[in-house]
């Protein structure tokens, strides 16, 4: 579904990633682990066409390098970044609608469905989505994504700083679109939860992939844990 | 008493008119992060273009269609000039748009030359609307009033209301996040910037034959414009509604007013004596330069304007 190979970004001078080359399958959940800069956050820029980036990315086989964010987002690519960028001054329904791409089609993921994923979002759907919390936020930016009809999220740490129980609902609402058939590429810092719902899984140490497997070899090699993950 | 009310008529049609010019400029600003020099040309342009289809068609044509062409030379400014500009950075841009506005009274100049142009209002809105006592207010006036709260009401909806108005609002805060959700964010700034070029040019329109047509307009308006963004506070609508009309207001009323400096001491319980030239401004001298003197009192006393969020 997503083949990118030899993916190289930048920063004005400052080379991050250096050939980056992993897959996702249709249907798959792929960890994409590493320690703080590691280029974790920029490998998701590059294929989303946010980072200047050079090498391939192909999405459903055909090649993405290269094209404008808005083109890459319509060809059902999705993106949930890490500081979640909602609206703050827009309400929550508002922030959820942006979401849709083209309102003539509807995708998979309504509006009701939302908030029957995440109740707490349909009482608070006039609020502004400056003064929700971060955990609401993180389902927020999570839902409005989804409303594109996204086939492949792209998903940045959605659960950083929350607490256990909405990191619980987090994952759970991962699987659950998984289950309706949206591939994810997941970056994770909680290594327990990224061996817990994915297939496969990448690790990134400096701007390379230094390991790639199912999470049963990933659990056996602790060399690779010790050497990229552990601080 | 009618003093007052006729002022604050006058004012407020003035307030109102500055504010066309002044709600694309501070939009154009949240947009690209810089002032857009050029804006009062689109202004002088909107003038000109109604002047020459009056000339051509009448009136209400040109009217009407005066102000969607200035949107499209926007437009084409945005696409072909300030978008290649802006990758060379905000210098870059900066110096595009103060180009752009010295090319632009060059060529009106070449075009209708140097002189004054007989733009006039049309016939059908000369005469008094009303008179209050023996003070008398225009049917163009009206007419100005008219159009200008018809057109912000309409824009005021269309971005509070529709779903493009909230696609722009949300553009201008996370364009990086737009565009990753799909939405084709250059096109939406294509469209600001043109939308804040026809409303100024719709300014120039139903100002340029109230006020004058001639090449030094631009220059003119330039300035104050300026003074209502920064007054208002860069970037907020709202901020630039309320200091467009508190400057057209303030002004109307100091141009009315023959009050001298010593008369406003008196006032003040102060008694001072009428030997040097200062004290004997009278306001009305002083009402040109009220604006600047706002201006610098915003930037001393609150440096993000009115209702800016960044200073
Ligand atoms: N906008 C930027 N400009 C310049 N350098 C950047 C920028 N963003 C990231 N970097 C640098 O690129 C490297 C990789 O950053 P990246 O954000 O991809 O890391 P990460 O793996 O997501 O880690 P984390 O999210 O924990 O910080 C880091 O060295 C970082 O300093
Ligand atoms: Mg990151």
């Amino acid at each position: 579904m997503l083949e990118v190979n030899g993916l190289h970004a930048f920063y004005g001078k400052s080379h991050v990633l250096h050939g980056v080359t992993l897959e996702v399958g249709r249907g798959e959940i792929v960890s994409l682990l590493g320690r703080n800069g590691a280029g974790r956050s920029t490998a998701l820029k590059a294929i989303m066409g946010l980072a200047r980036a050079e090498g391939s990315v192909k999405f459903k086989g055909e090649e993405i390098a290269g094209m404008k964010p808005h083109q890459i987002a319509w060809r059902g690519l999705g993106y949930v970044p890490e500081d979640r960028a909602v609206f703050p001054d827009l309400t929550v329904r508002q922030n959820l609608l942006l979401g849709v791409k083209d309102p003539k089609a509807p995708g998979r993921f309504r509006l009701e469905e939302m908030f029957a994923l995440f109740p707490r979002l349909e009482e608070r759907a006039l609020v502004p989505g400056g003064v929700l919390s971060g955990g609401e936020q993180q389902m927020l930016t999570l839902c409005r994504t989804m409303m594109g009809n996204p086939d492949l999220v792209l998903v940045d740490e959605p659960t950083e700083g929350l607490a256990p129980l909405t990191v619980a609902q987090v994952a759970q609402f991962l699987l659950e679109i998984q289950k309706r058939g949206v591939s994810i590429l997941l970056v994770e810092q909680k290594l327990a939860i990224a061996l817990d719902i994915s297939q496969r899984l990448y690790v990134l140490g400096h701007g390379r992939v230094v390991f790639g497997g199912t999470p049963a070899a990933l659990r056996e090699n602790a060399a690779v844990r010790k050497e990229w993950l552990e601080v | 008493m009618e003093f007052t009310l006729i002022s604050l008529l006058n004012g407020v049609t003035y307030g109102l008119l500055l504010f066309m010019l002044c709600g694309g400029l501070t939009l154009i600003f949240s947009m690209m992060g810089i002032l857009n020099f050029a804006h009062a040309s689109f202004y002088m342009l909107g003038a000109y273009l109604a002047f020459q289809l009056s000339a051509w068609l009448g009136f209400w044509p040109a009217f009407f269609l005066a102000p969607p062409l200035v949107g499209v030379a926007g437009a084409l400014v945005e696409r072909y000039g300030l978008r290649r500009a802006h990758r060379h950075g905000h210098v870059a841009e900066l110096l595009f748009t103060f180009g752009l506005s010295f090319l632009a009274v060059e060529m009106v100049q070449l075009v209708w030359g140097k002189a004054v142009v007989d733009y006039r209002v049309p016939p059908s809105l000369e005469g008094t609307l009303f008179t209050l006592y023996s003070t008398s207010f225009p049917v163009y006036k009206g007419f100005m009033m008219l159009v200008s709260v018809g057109m912000l009401a309409l824009l005021a909806a269309l971005l509070a209301y529709t779903r493009t108005g909230l696609i722009i609002k949300a553009a201008l805060s996370r364009p990086d996040m737009m565009q990753a959700l799909g939405h084709d964010v250059p096109r939406i700034f294509t469209l600001v910037f043109a939308g804040g070029a026809a409303l100024a040019g719709l300014a120039g329109v139903i100002g340029g034959n109230a006020f004058v047509t001639e090449p030094g307009m631009a220059a003119a308006v330039g300035p104050i414009v300026f003074v209502v963004v920064v007054v208002g506070g860069l970037g907020s609508l709202l901020g630039a509604f309320v200091a467009s009309l508190l400057i057209g207001i303030l002004q109307t009323f100091m141009v009315g007013w023959d009050y001298s400096i010593i008369d406003v001491a008196r006032l003040f319980g102060m008694q001072l004596h009428s030997t040097s030239a200062l004290t004997r401004l009278s306001l009305t001298q002083l009402a040109p330069i009220m604006p600047y003197l706002l201006m610098v009192a915003i930037l001393i006393f609150r440096p993000r304007g009115l209702m800016g969020a960044r200073s």
